[in-house]
């Protein structure tokens, strides 16, 4: 089995499908030639050529409808956007287009596309460049909102996010695409939409995570077993949205607490939603508040102050000690 | 010359023969008495929110539509039940769907502005101005990438013109070369925004220039005229996978929306009744009566038939339940 990072692993995800279904196409700006800012398109155009493998000019909105237009006729694009932070340009698209389609014409028509994204700091880039934004797609009906958190789950759920009859935003941590290799099986590996998986088994506390965080949350998982003896539970969301409730339930009426872990900004984050869900079907079970670790309330700060602003391990840390204790 | 012609057989004079002129009439009078009676029914509280009548505009859609093949697609805007009809969809679930009820195309869920019809190969109204432009480039692409000769008509009214998707629409079906016909009704006004206060080059058609798009100026309240330019450019794409960008000069005679019934702030009352004189319905009637394509006769029972079928779609719609409840949440996702 080869060791792939991250990119590797979706390239690797894009050229199986576009090999099994002619009706696969990649969209984007620089996907084509230049093979996509973070290299995931490389190659791609080589083998599948300029009419599946589409360089669009400079127009984010265009891109997206575009692309609408494409899956109403049948065809299934997975569109790229070089960085989460130039969605606005095409937002009303997606929010007004993608995900309504479906309810709008009640079921006669269906959009199956992808629109993939960087996402997420480490780069120390600007704001644009850094910040996370899975909040605002969580939160409209019709779309499905995925985040891979290594390798071979990015592969097995871009896979799945394609083979989808509903629009799938899918959001790529800018921090994974070369943080780790993982063995990624060459035949063909899905993962359901939907489910979130335990990453590592516990019994004292939940730490939820999603993305970049989910290797913070499971370093924090190691420095509260070495030093305090804890053995924490970590969850690995990996669809925001639509949200498995039944695997954060499952684990906090085994652990009593719970952390979540993001790098959206903590009010209205993901991380409120998690919260009410834990407490509408776990509350008997809470031994302790479920608190956040997020970015913080501000723009995205990059740059020199990035590791102010994302969560850390230290802060994951005090979190957790904090719930235990409480 | 007209006079000279038998009924029934092909006008040179007018390009088209009496069976093609009664449909054209028909079409144009099921649109003006359908929205008639929309406006009714709105009155009446049986429609909710908003509703944007096409009264006036009727030449475009049914010249447009008449040198469509069925398998052609059509998408619009917000004022788009012209468009819908003219593409073939049934009245009756046409005007179920504005009252929101379940025999609705959309089972009363899309509402006035967002009619859509598969069947008909309609892809909807579209309420965000300007936003379906892109998505006709993508049906184009679509087309052309599966080998299909089909083109797709994009409706928009002139308020889309200075919106930025017109531009990226445009550039991207000129660049990539897409079947897409943008066909612009100018109507003059943008709610209450007139072209001039709206647009630094108020000829619109001459966008399509910048692009290197064929593009041309016709004159939208008479159908003839509109159907043949559509047909060229229809031509073209076809053969060639040209688009175009056609400006209709149009006229809508009631306001933006029915909540703005007189439109009376930003155009005078003498402007309107101007422009009533340029009737499409009414210039086209008289047109195939002094040329003996048709007699009073047929008007007559042409006017009957529209107006039977218009009183069909309303007792249908006022007979057909509201949508139950738990349809709050089907179609939502793929049912599993």
């Amino acid at each position: 089995m080869p060791k792939l990072n991250m990119v590797k692993a979706l390239n690797l995800a894009l050229f199986q499908a576009m090999e099994r279904d002619a009706d696969v196409l990649v969209l984007g700006e620089d996907v084509g030639v230049d093979g996509g800012v973070f290299r995931v398109t490389d190659d791609l155009q080589r083998k599948f050529g300029s009419q599946r493998v589409i360089d669009s000019p400079l127009a984010e909105a265009a891109i997206i409808g575009t692309a609408v237009g494409m899956a109403l006729y049948g065809l299934k694009p997975v569109c790229e956007i070089q960085f989460s932070g130039f969605a606005f340009q095409c937002f009303h698209q997606i929010e007004n287009h993608c995900a309504r389609y479906r309810a709008r014409s009640q079921g006669r028509f269906h959009i199956p596309m992808v629109i993939r994204m960087p996402y997420g700091g480490s780069v120390r880039a600007l704001e644009h460049h850094s910040e996370s934004e899975e909040q605002f797609y969580a939160h409209i009906p019709g779309l499905k909102m995925v985040i891979p958190s290594g390798p071979r789950n990015a592969r097995a759920l871009l896979a799945a996010a394609i083979s989808d009859p509903d629009p799938v935003i899918f959001f790529e941590a800018k921090a994974l695409y070369h943080a780790a290799k993982e063995e990624v099986p060459e035949e063909s590996e899905t993962v359901p939409l939907g489910r979130a998986q335990v990453a590592r088994e516990g019994s004292a506390l939940t730490l939820i995570a999603y993305g970049a965080m989910v290797r913070v949350a499971l370093e924090a998982a190691d420095v509260l077993r070495d030093e305090d003896g804890v053995d924490a539970e970590v969850i690995d969301l990996l669809t925001i949205s639509p949200l498995d409730r039944d695997a954060l339930v499952t684990s906090v009426k085994k652990t009593g607490r719970a952390v979540v872990v993001h790098e959206a900004p903590r009010s209205f984050g993901p991380g409120a939603e998690i919260a009410a869900s834990i407490m509408d079907g776990a509350f008997l079970s809470l031994e302790a508040p479920v608190r956040r670790v997020a970015a913080h309330d501000v723009p995205f700060v990059g740059f020199a102050r990035e590791k102010a602003n994302i969560p850390d391990v230290p802060r994951v840390v005090a979190a957790a000690r904090a719930t235990l204790a409480f | 010359m007209a006079k000279t012609l038998t009924r029934g057989g092909a006008s040179p004079g007018l390009g088209v023969d009496a069976a093609v002129a009664k449909q054209l009439l028909t079409d144009m009078l099921l649109i003006r008495r359908f929205e008639e009676k929309a406006a009714e029914a709105y009155t009446l509280g049986k429609i909710g929110g908003f509703l944007h009548l096409y009264i006036g505009e009727e030449a475009v859609a049914v010249g447009t539509t008449s040198v469509l093949r069925p398998d052609d697609y059509a998408i619009s805007a917000y004022r788009e039940h012209g468009h819908c009809l003219a593409k073939g969809s049934d009245p009756k679930r046409v005007m179920a769907e504005l009252y929101g009820r379940r025999d609705g195309l959309s089972k009363g869920k899309g509402g006035s502005m967002h009619l859509f019809d598969r069947s008909t190969n309609f892809l909807g109204g579209h309420a965000i101005v300007g936003a379906h432009l892109p998505i006709a480039a993508g049906v184009g692409f679509a087309i052309k990438y599966q080998g299909g000769d089909q083109v797709i008509v994009c409706y928009f009214g002139d308020g889309a013109v200075p919106e930025g998707e017109f531009h990226e629409s445009m550039n991207l079906a000129a660049l990539w070369k897409l079947p897409v016909i943008f066909l612009c009704e100018n109507n003059r006004y943008a709610m209450g925004t007139s072209v001039e206060r709206a647009l630094a080059q108020p000829e619109i058609w001459r966008f399509g220039q910048t692009y290197g798009v064929p593009s041309e100026r016709v004159d939208g309240m008479d159908v003839l005229a509109v159907r043949e330019a559509v047909a060229r450019a229809v031509t073209r794409a076809r053969q060639h996978k040209t688009p175009a960008l056609l400006e209709a000069d149009t006229y809508r005679y009631r306001g933006h929306s029915m909540r703005d019934p007189a439109g009376a702030v930003y155009r005078t009352k003498e402007e309107v009744e101007r422009e009533k004189l340029r009737d499409p319905i009414v210039l086209f009637r008289d047109k195939l009566l002094a040329a003996g394509l048709l007699a009073e006769a047929d008007v007559r029972t042409i006017e009957k038939d529209v107006s039977d079928r218009v009183d069909e779609a309303v007792a249908f719609a006022d007979a057909s339940p509201e949508p139950p409840g738990e349809w709050l949440f089907t179609d939502i996702y793929k049912e599993a």
